[in-house]
């Protein structure tokens, strides 16, 4: 989605400018808002059965939390690059803000390729979505997060490629980034509240 | 103050009207999309009727119908009625072609988004047909889709179909968050000079609290809809007791936006009976502000409301009470809005055009489904009167008003800016006359059944002898319901005779202060030739000492001193 | 009379629930009366005429306000009247039960009821139960406690007669109580949609005098003395 942003023309009386965030952030921002439902949904839900049952001890030892451990700062790290990319975008350092979108790109990858691996062994060991509840609620939320982070690293290597061809620079499309910027930290969020959820409890 | 991407009109016949970016052209899709899917769910309920009062006979132009077909038909009915009728008429279709007009924008804000909306509604809504033709049906546990009956196929015999329901109505979610995204920040970013906040005509207010009760009570639904998909395809077992879930669960999702929904569809059909009332009563609305407030307050209550649908559903008994109370109290805010509805009529210059009568009857017939809901909200009188008539009644008198005769109003009002073109009143007035009477004459025939206790969903009531008394209102109830439908011609004839053969339209033919008025029916691609502004609040009606009775929000104010020339 | 456009009650609880619904119905129905009234007259009265004017009222002053804000004040006292009574009859049918002189397991499924009385032992899962279909026999003036299960979707259990409706869940055991006033048969009703035949899910409830019940106690449990009948008190 995109928005063209003119500032006062001929007919706008001055004055009238808008003191409202511009639109595109707005957006992002009821999208996130609408998506912080989806997932707390699933978290509620999550919670209050896993509380009324028992707490599904059997089941959830059987996660790695080491390489949840892993995971978490791997993400944190790559909010910690989207700023930094968000940044150069700001002070117009142009190969610096490709670089750390690259960054962010690659640390997602890895995110992901972490998450195969845990899945990949779990699934060998026999615990699939339908071998309990508590898998079935692991599957599904961290299976949606990564639908979600893949959607991140999918928007954001677009901002990278856009970044090095140098189409992300005219017009108004930088602000682009600030609105990939406000979604990945969001995902980045969802993922410090599934961790303790499903790995440490 | 933003300005839409200002563009020229494309040309070619596909980018013009089929995947037109232009909010006019998609509120017309959407209109066409809920008025052609109103011919499918009206035609359900012709079907559920007949079988009703004659559940020996086949029903003419149809056939034979059997258990599960009717719990199919049922289904089908709720499922398009809520979410492919009632959410695109009054959202899709007026909250789309007014909001820019209404705050003097050239378009909405994301005009792609806008047109994506809509093609995914419209995929939702195949997809929704396709499911009525695959092996085993369409579902068939009710729009509610409890589970387990809708979570394990051998309870229905209904496998691929609850799958594509599932998915239709996910689209269909999509659709309407994609399209609240825009109404909510057209609506706060892109508003013409002067145009605040306290003088936003009232039906955008309610469209934009719709717009944001809907993408914060959408995300567990959704979160609950991939639930059951799993469990009908990865044999999880959420919602499945003999797979560690809980059916509960379900219920709790599904009425956390269950009951915010009908508040999405009920808000936008006020905002319409609001913005005709004043026009034809010659009269500002009473109480704008006090009306709006109670909007956001209906609408913040209505997130703790959900559980008065569970009152006997097996959950604690203990959580009954404080949701007797927040459901009892959110009838405070609408009786605030109702009792100014009333005010704002109170004393005016009545003029009872087809608009208008579809308005005042809007409100009228509104009132019966607001009273009988206290019946319900109360869990202890629920106890009886939950899953019977009562209940049927009651949410069609709330849910039809508002769209129906919320909605038919804002159709003849706006049917000239829309088109360009007037429709006709005399057909217009027999509409009316017939869907008030016949309306009335289904629903309070079965309100007296439900007092009797007769459970809803129920393909015929031969099998007890309790309901044999009943039978008689559901006669009376399916012979209205044909002249309810029946009653629909009028409007088929005049809406689309009107397309080719109405009077042309001027650009103001109400005399109505609304933005929207100020510019050509219909209005031109970029909706105003120049950017409108505004110096006034949008009902200025009959103000005393004003030389007529209606001040456009666009009239500048008048200077009290006497303007003399300046000597050079 | 107006009582008649409900079921007969033979609940013990009945009235109670029918009160709150006749308290609402007074309250409500003033109102939409009034209000209903009120629209229609102005509807009439307040038409277009030759040289009148509509009267601006914009409802912005708190003199003006105040003709919607105090109906809306009286709705909100009444509003939690209708609360205050509804909680204590909620509280007696859904809260903690009487002691019981009858346990029965209702048994829904798709699509008929069956009920399982313990027999004289007072204990499911014996040899001495004796399972009904269809039928729930209880004896009259006695509180009888059910414990509702389902084998297979969600089902609810409604008596109109009885004023009671409690969902069935999958699952889970919910019980709950009624004591019938009068003798007689009173139909079952599922009233939650459980698949195609959930239109003919029908039973009745059949209440006995205590020598109607000893009798049918005795077919059922033909070994018994009177002395050990189940209808003793008994939990």
């Amino acid at each position: 989605m995109s928005t063209a942003v003119q500032t006062a023309s001929a007919e706008v009386p001055v004055g009238y400018e808008s003191v409202a965030p511009p639109s595109g952030k707005l957006g992002v921002w009821w999208f996130l808002a609408s998506e912080i439902m989806v997932f707390g949904g699933f978290i509620g839900s999550y919670v209050l059965l896993r509380v009324a049952h028992g707490g599904w001890p059997d089941q959830a030892s059987h996660v790695n939390w080491r390489l949840g451990a892993i995971n978490t700062l791997v993400l944190v790290t790559s909010s910690l690059t989207m700023i930094l990319a968000l940044n150069a975008v700001r002070i117009e350092r142009r190969e610096r803000a490709a670089r750390f979108l690259l960054l962010t790109v690659l640390l997602g990858f890895t995110f992901l390729g972490v998450k195969s691996i845990e899945y990949t062994r779990e699934l060998s060991e026999g615990f699939t979505p339908s071998s309990g509840m508590f898998w079935s609620f692991y599957y599904i939320m961290t299976g949606l997060h990564g639908v979600h982070v893949l959607g991140g690293i999918v928007l954001n290597a677009i901002l990278y490629i856009a970044a090095v061809r140098g189409t992300l620079w005219s017009g108004n499309r930088r602000a682009r980034v600030e609105f990939a910027g406000l979604y990945w930290h969001f995902v980045d969020v969802v993922w410090i509240f599934l961790f303790p959820l499903l790995y440490l409890a | 103050m933003e300005v839409a991407t200002s563009h020229t009109q494309p040309t070619g016949f596909i980018r013009r009207y089929l995947f037109s970016t232009d909010h006019k052209v998609i509120a017309k899709q959407y209109l066409s999309l809920s008025l052609a899917m109103a011919l499918v769910g009206g035609f359900t309920s012709y079907l559920i009727r007949w079988q009703l009062a004659w559940p020996e006979t086949n029903i003419p132009g149809w056939g034979p119908i059997g258990p599960d077909d009717y719990n199919a038909i049922i289904t089908m009915h709720g499922t398009v009625m809520v979410f492919f009728v009632a959410m695109p008429f009054l959202l899709g279709a007026f909250g789309n072609f007014l909001i820019p007009l209404m705050i003097g924008a050239n378009d909405m804000a994301f005009p792609r988004l806008n047109m994506i909306s809509f093609w995914t509604l419209f995929t939702a809504s195949v997809v929704l047909t396709s499911s009525m033709f695959v092996p085993g049906g369409a579902a068939a546990a009710g729009w509610t889709s409890y589970a387990p009956l809708s979570d394990n196929p051998i309870y229905t015999g209904v496998n691929r179909g609850q799958n594509l329901w599932i998915l239709a109505v996910a689209l269909e979610f999509g659709s309407f968050l994609m399209g609240g995204i825009n109404f909510l920040t057209t609506t706060l970013n892109m508003r013409a000079p002067g145009m605040s906040l306290s003088r936003l005509p009232i039906l955008v207010w309610m469209e934009i609290t719709a717009a944001v009760v809907f993408l914060l009570s959408v995300g567990p639904l959704i979160a609950g809809a991939l639930m059951l998909l799993m469990d009908r395809t990865l044999g999880t077992g959420f919602f499945r007791p003999d797979r560690g879930g809980d059916p509960l669960l379900w219920e709790h999702l599904f009425w956390f936006f269950g009951h915010p929904e009908v508040y999405v569809v009920a808000l936008p059909g006020f905002g319409m009976m609001l913005e005709i009332i004043p026009v034809f009563a010659r009269k500002p609305i009473f109480g704008y502000r006090t009306i709006i407030w109670s909007t956001i307050a209906a609408g913040l209550l209505s997130f703790i409301v959900w559980a008065h649908h569970m009152f006997v559903s097996g959950m604690d008994p203990r959580l009954a009470t404080p949701f007797s109370v927040t459901t009892i109290l959110i009838s405070v805010p609408f009786a605030i809005i109702v009792f100014a509805m009333i005010a704002s009529v109170w004393r005016g210059a009545i003029v009872l055009s087809t608009a208008m009568l579809f308005a005042l009857g809007g409100l009228a017939t509104f009132l019966v489904g607001g009273v009988t809901g206290i019946f319900l909200g109360s869990a202890t009188t629920d106890i009886f009167l939950h899953g019977t008539y009562f209940v049927v009644a009651h949410f069609h008198y709330t849910l039809f008003p508002v769209t129906f005769f919320g909605g038919f109003a804002g159709l003849y009002y706006w049917f000239p800016k829309m088109f360009g073109r007037m429709m006709n009143e005399a057909l217009g007035k027999i509409h009316f006359l017939f869907t008030f009477v016949c309306f009335n004459a289904v629903f309070i025939p079965l309100f007296l059944a439900g007092l009797k206790g007769n459970p809803r969903r129920l393909y015929e009531m031969s099998s007890y002898d309790f309901l044999k008394p009943v039978q008689q209102f559901h006669v009376i109830a399916t012979i209205a319901t044909i002249g309810l439908l029946v009653g629909q011609l009028p409007l088929v004839v005049n809406f689309v005779y009107s397309l080719v053969r109405g009077k042309t339209a001027t650009a103001n033919p109400w005399q109505a202060n609304t933005l929207e008025w100020t510019t050509a029916s219909p209005p031109p691609h970029e909706n105003f030739r120049k950017m409108p502004m505004v110096y006034r609040a949008p009902y200025e009606y009959s103000v005393p000492g004003a030389p007529s009775d209606w001040i456009p929000q666009t009239e500048p104010p008048q200077p009290i001193y006497p303007v003399t020339a300046v000597a050079d | 009379m107006l009582q008649d456009l409900l079921p007969t009650d033979v609940s013990t609880f009945g009235g109670d629930i029918d009160h709150v619904f006749w308290l609402i119905f007074w309250i409500v129905g003033i109102w939409f009366v009034a209000a209903e009234g009120v629209l229609f007259y102005s509807i009439i009265r307040h038409r277009k005429r030759e040289g009148a004017t509509a009267m601006y009222l914009p409802g912005d002053t708190p003199r003006q306000l105040a003709w919607v804000l105090i109906p809306a004040l009286v709705v909100l006292c009444l509003d939690l009247g209708i609360d205050r009574a509804g909680a204590s009859a909620w509280e007696r049918v859904k809260g903690t039960p009487p002691a019981g002189d009858v346990v029965v397991r209702i048994n829904a499924k798709q699509f008929n009821w069956n009920f399982t009385y313990p027999g004289p032992d007072g204990k499911f899962g014996t040899a001495d139960d004796v399972t009904t279909e269809n039928d729930l026999h209880v004896p009259v003036g006695k509180v009888v406690r059910f414990e509702l299960q389902s084998e297979d979707v969600i089902h609810s259990f409604f008596v109109p007669n009885l004023r009671l409706k409690q969902d069935v869940v999958p699952g889970r055991t919910i019980s709950g109580w009624f004591e019938a006033t009068t003798t007689g048969t009173y139909e079952i009703a599922c009233s939650e949609l459980c698949g195609f035949g959930h239109y003919s899910m029908h039973g009745n409830v059949i209440v006995q005098t205590p020598a109607e019940y000893a009798g049918w106690v005795r077919d059922k449990w033909p070994s018994q003395t009177a002395a050990n009948s189940p209808a003793a008190k008994r939990n």
